[in-house]
């Protein structure tokens, strides 16, 4: 599993009010709710993004509201990955529980710029910055997580582990 | 190596005699939470994966609060999704208007939640049950899809940090200033993945709704979990009320933490969360001359009877200042009828406040008290990030019912000094 393209760069404590403003949640539509990904902060984002592309943040990314609302949009509007410092850890297990690849890495992080082209492999955890030629390894996901994703999202996994049990 | 309080529970829960930092467990859980935002998606989740009954009807709560009652089309179909579900698996603990309160306000009042329980819940703020020494915690809408189906759910067990408290908080304070302090000086991640134990002598001279309040905000630390020893004021508050048997958990004694922090109440000022991170803090005291637009009292953080008091000894008998909005949010029905019996709510009006139906309406921006652009709100809600109460170019400053009381008075963000 890759995905490759464009980076967007946010910064530290970005939160899923940001992310998914609250007063477009009187919908639970995903493809409805997209249109809105990441209005607060950055208003010409629904309009550059393009398949693939990865978004960067600081630490704590996907702060505040359990709303899965939040990594659902980011993966609606065909980011392939969120790389990040740190995540807040309701984005963090929404993210694995619908099968949605992030990654931690403070180095990449700090270094990516925005705009820059990346390539991430999930398999192995490595982010190929091909901008500026520099590769980063983060920290690969417990097995058990591993499946989750592979499965495509906890409900899949669980309906699979029933079916094998 | 001992367990700490929150590892004693989810070992307890997961048929482990023994868990440890970092581990991997699958535990059984006594509470499945949902509201009106995070149900919907839940429901589509549960589905779309083929399930068709709940894993135990009594165990499942879902409460319509964030935009009831509906408060458009949109916020109307997105009830009705959850009015159907519930209708038709039965679910004993579904509260809609008329009944409804705010979750965290409802769910400990109506005695649903209770000592030694494992409960998660599609809602940050799901935290606050910590207060009455269970292990509880936030997660999305595939996770209470996952935990109606099955009764379990995956955590990674956590560490801890360790608060010291010491002391008795001064008259013109509460929980709310306890926890910004804390906030202000851990960091908005400070407490990341990490649960926070309240221990300490000072906890028995908090009252189970500072208690309350004070879980709330540990995931404005960024924390999984708050969580407060049981005692007397616990089981007070519990006995009559918990509908199923308080289990009392221990910190072991020589239970590992990360860190602990040592917080003497007597020393807790008055603070405020400027904007636009909680973490932002200082003491209101120190800000002069902020100019506010609208005052909030209320929400899953401050809606409780202790904080309708106390915005009530400031109000009564005076009048809100010129150009004010000052929105009072009773928690529950039964807080709001508490009001209305002990004369409260006349007092608001007549000091020029307006009294809402209970609701988390403002606070995440939903409706009911909703910002311009250059506005400003003292509010005692839980987060001020950008765009939280509206317009991105509004503003939030976060405090105590004391302090918001005394600012609507004021017309500019000003500590209670007493009577």
């Amino acid at each position: 599993m890759n995905t490759r393209g464009k980076v967007f760069k946010y910064p530290d404590n970005v939160d899923t009010d940001v992310i998914i403003p609250a007063r477009f949640l009187n919908t639970p539509d995903a493809k409805e709710l997209a249109l809105h990904c990441m209005e607060d902060i950055d208003p010409e984002f629904v309009k550059k993004v393009q398949t693939g592309d990865v978004i960067v943040g600081g630490w704590n990314f996907g702060c505040g509201s359990s709303r899965e609302h939040a990594p659902l949009v980011i993966k609606t509007c065909g980011i392939g990955c969120v790389i990040a410092k740190s995540f807040a850890r309701i984005f963090y297990r929404n993210s694995i529980n619908i099968g949605f690849p992030i990654l931690e890495c403070a180095e990449a992080a700090e270094e990516i710029d925005a705009d820059d082209e990346v390539e991430v492999n999930f398999n192995t955890g490595v982010i190929t910055n091909l901008t500026t030629g520099k590769t980063y390894k983060a920290q690969p996901f417990p097995p058990f997580i591993q499946n989750i994703i592979k499965s495509g999202g906890l409900l899949k996994s669980l309906r699979e582990s029933e079916n094998n049990g | 190596m001992g367990m700490t309080m929150t590892q004693k529970i989810l070992a307890a829960h997961a048929g482990l005699d023994k868990v440890a930092d970092g581990q991997l467990i699958a535990a059984k859980l006594d509470i499945v939470l949902g509201n009106d935002i995070t149900t919907p998606v839940a429901v589509n989740e549960f589905k779309k994966a083929g399930f068709d009954k709940v894993f135990d009807q009594d165990r499942v709560a879902i409460v319509l609060d964030h935009f009831v009652p509906n408060k458009d089309i949109k916020a109307a179909e997105q009830s009705k999704i959850c009015r159907e579900f519930a209708g038709s698996h039965c679910i004993s603990h579904f509260y809609d208007v008329g009944k409804m309160g705010i979750e965290h306000v409802l769910l400990p009042e109506q005695g649903i939640v209770t000592a030694g329980d494992c409960i998660i819940g599609a809602d940050s703020h799901t935290c606050t049950y910590g207060a009455l020494g269970a292990f509880s915690t936030g997660v999305g809408s595939t996770d209470m899809a996952a935990g109606m189906a099955t009764g379990k759910a995956w955590f990674k067990v956590p560490s801890a940090i360790k608060f010291n408290l010491t002391g008795k908080l001064p008259p013109n304070c509460s929980g709310k200033d306890v926890i910004l302090t804390i906030i202000g000086s851990i960091g908005v991640d400070g407490a990341l993945y990490k649960s926070m134990e309240f221990t300490g002598d000072g906890v028995h001279g908090l009252s189970m709704d500072d208690r309350l309040c004070i879980c709330n905000m540990a995931i404005e630390a960024g924390a999984k979990n708050g969580i407060f020893p049981v005692d007397d004021v616990t089981m007070g508050y519990l006995n009559g009320r918990s509908e199923r048997t308080p289990v009392v958990f221990e910190a072991d004694t020589d239970a590992e933490y990360e860190r602990i922090i040592d917080i003497d109440l007597a020393i807790i000022v008055p603070t405020v969360a400027c904007p636009h991170l909680p973490e932002n803090t200082c003491p209101a005291s120190e800000l002069h001359d902020i100019e506010i637009d609208q005052v909030v009292i209320g929400s899953c953080t401050n809606g409780r009877i202790e904080d309708m008091e106390a915005a009530y000894n400031i109000l009564r008998g005076k009048e809100v200042a010129a150009g004010i909005r000052c929105i009072i949010i009773p928690g529950t029905m039964q807080i709001l009828r508490e009001c209305v019996e002990r004369g409260w709510y006349t007092a608001f009006i007549d000091a020029g406040a307006v009294v809402s139906t209970p609701t988390c309406g403002p606070c995440l921006g939903g409706y009911m008290g909703i910002l311009a652009a250059g506005e400003r709100c003292l509010a005692t809600t839980n987060r001020n990030f950008v765009g939280r109460m509206g317009h991105v170019a509004s503003e939030v400053y976060l405090a105590s019912p004391h302090t918001a009381a005394a600012s609507a008075l004021a017309g500019y963000i000003t500590e209670y000094k007493g009577v």
